[in-house]
C-alpha cells in the first residue's frame, strides 16, 4: 500500500510540478449585437426630437454623425432622405382639440428645428409608439429598420471639490506631483439621448435605449457647446453601434499546463 | 489464513498501483494534449486548440489545467454558457490557482456585459 501511495503522490507531485507553467495569450471575444438587423436590407435614420438648448440642432447632428458611423463603423446601406421634422409630427393635441402653439411656433429660420423643454419631451415621445405612423414611413423607404428618438442636450453647472494634481518641489529643488482638493466651479453639458429602433415593416419598436452622459469644464473656459456635443457622442457611440454589429473585446487570458 | 491475507493484500496493492499508472498515462497523455493545445492557440489555431483540450478533459476530467485552457477557448469563441461550466470545473479542482481565478474574473466582466446586452 505504501508503494501505492509513493506513487500516488508522485504522479499528483508531476501533475502540480506541471500546473506551474503557464503562457499569457490575447483573446478576442466577440459579443453579439443587440438586435438582429439581418432582415434589413436598409437602415434610415430618421430623425430625432430635440431637447435641451438651441445651441446645438440635436436633431440634425444626430441624424448627419449617426448615418456616417452606421455607413463607415457599422457597414450598413443607409438610406439619405430628408430627415423627419418630429417635433411637428409628434405635437400632442390638446383635450379641447385646438391646436396646441408647439414651442418654436414663431421661430424665424424654417430649417432649423426648434428644442423642446425637457418636460415637455414625454408627451411628444409617444409617437414613437404610433405603429401607423412608422409603418407608413416604412413603406415609402421600402422597409428599412427605422432609427429615432429623442436627444436632450442642456447646459448644466455644479461646484464643489475636484481633485487636481499640482507640481511641487521641495528644498533641493526636486519635482514631484501630489493630489490637490480644490473647490471649483464648472460648467458644462449633459447629453442624454434615447434611440428607438423601429421595425419598418410592421412599425413595432424592436428596441430602444437610453444613455446619459455629461462634461463638465472650469467655469472660466469657454468649450463651444457643438465641441461638447461631439465630445459627449464619441462616449456613447460604441455602444449604438453594438445595437446593430456585432463588438470585439480584446483581452489576455492565462493558459496553463 | 496469513497466506489469504497476503494474497488479498497484494492484489489490492497490485490493483492500486496499476490504478496509479493508468492515471499517471492518462494525465501523460492529457498534458501531450494541452500542450498541443498551447502551440495551437499561441498560433491563433483556436479551433485545433480547443480540440485538444476537449480531448485532454476527456482524458484526465481531473486536469485543472486543461479546463481552464478550454474555458478560455470557448470564450475566444463567444460560447459564454460553455465557458462558465469549465472555469467553474477549473475552479472546482483547483481552488487555489490564482491564475484561474484572475481568468475568471475577467471573464465575468464579459459574461456580465454581455448578459446585461441580451436582457435588455
Amino acid at each position: 500500500m505504501r508503494t501505492a501511495r509513493t506513487l500516488a503522490s508522485a504522479a499528483v507531485a508531476l501533475a502540480a510540478s506541471g500546473c506551474l507553467t503557464f503562457v499569457e495569450v490575447p483573446i478576442e471575444t466577440p459579443i453579439r449585437p443587440k438586435i438582429d438587423a439581418s432582415p434589413f436590407s436598409r437602415v434610415y435614420v430618421a430623425g430625432f426630437l430635440p431637447g435641451g438648448t438651441e445651441d446645438v440642432d440635436t436633431n440634425l447632428e444626430t441624424v448627419r454623425l449617426l448615418r456616417s458611423q452606421l455607413k463607415n463603423k457599422g457597414g450598413m446601406r443607409i438610406i439619405e432622405a430628408d430627415v423627419l421634422p418630429l417635433t411637428e409630427t409628434a405635437k400632442p393635441v390638446p383635450a379641447d382639440g385646438a391646436a396646441a402653439a408647439p414651442p418654436g411656433a414663431s421661430q424665424s429660420d424654417p430649417d432649423k428645428t426648434v428644442a423642446l423643454a425637457e418636460a415637455d419631451l414625454p408627451p411628444y415621445e409617444k409617437i414613437f409608439e404610433n405603429k401607423e405612423y412608422w409603418k407608413k414611413v416604412g413603406e415609402e423607404f421600402g422597409s428599412p429598420l427605422i432609427i429615432t428618438g429623442s436627444v436632450l442636450f442642456v447646459p448644466h453647472q455644479r461646484s464643489g471639490y475636484v481633485q487636481k494634481e499640482q507640481e511641487v518641489y521641495d528644498s533641493f529643488g526636486r519635482r514631484s506631483v501630489v493630489p490637490v482638493r480644490t473647490y471649483m466651479d464648472r460648467k458644462g453639458f449633459i447629453l442624454r439621448p434615447k434611440f428607438v429602433f423601429i421595425d419598418g415593416r410592421t412599425g413595432e419598436t424592436l428596441y430602444t435605449e437610453t444613455f446619459r452622459e455629461e462634461i463638465l469644464y472650469n467655469a472660466e473656459q469657454s468649450t463651444p457647446a457643438l465641441s461638447s456635443y461631439f465630445e459627449l457622442m464619441d462616449r456613447l457611440l460604441p455602444s449604438f453601434l453594438s445595437t446593430l454589429s456585432s463588438q470585439t473585446i480584446r483581452g489576455s487570458r492565462v493558459l496553463l499546463k | 489464513m496469513p497466506a489469504l491475507k497476503k494474497l488479498i493484500a497484494s492484489a489490492v496493492i497490485g490493483v492500486a498501483i496499476s490504478a496509479t499508472f493508468a492515471q499517471a498515462a492518462d494525465r501523460k497523455a492529457a498534458v501531450e494534449q494541452v500542450t498541443f493545445g498551447i502551440d495551437a492557440a499561441k498560433a491563433g489555431l483556436w479551433r485545433e486548440a480547443t480540440y485538444r483540450w476537449e480531448r485532454a478533459v476527456e482524458l484526465d476530467p481531473s486536469y485543472a489545467a486543461a479546463f481552464n485552457n478550454l474555458a478560455i477557448a470557448y470564450e475566444q469563441a463567444g460560447l459564454f454558457d460553455k465557458a462558465k461550466q469549465a472555469y467553474q470545473k477549473a475552479a472546482e479542482l483547483d481552488p487555489k490557482n490564482s491564475y484561474i481565478k484572475q481568468n475568471i474574473d475577467l471573464f465575468k466582466e464579459i459574461n456580465d456585459r454581455a448578459n446585461r446586452q441580451n436582457a435588455r
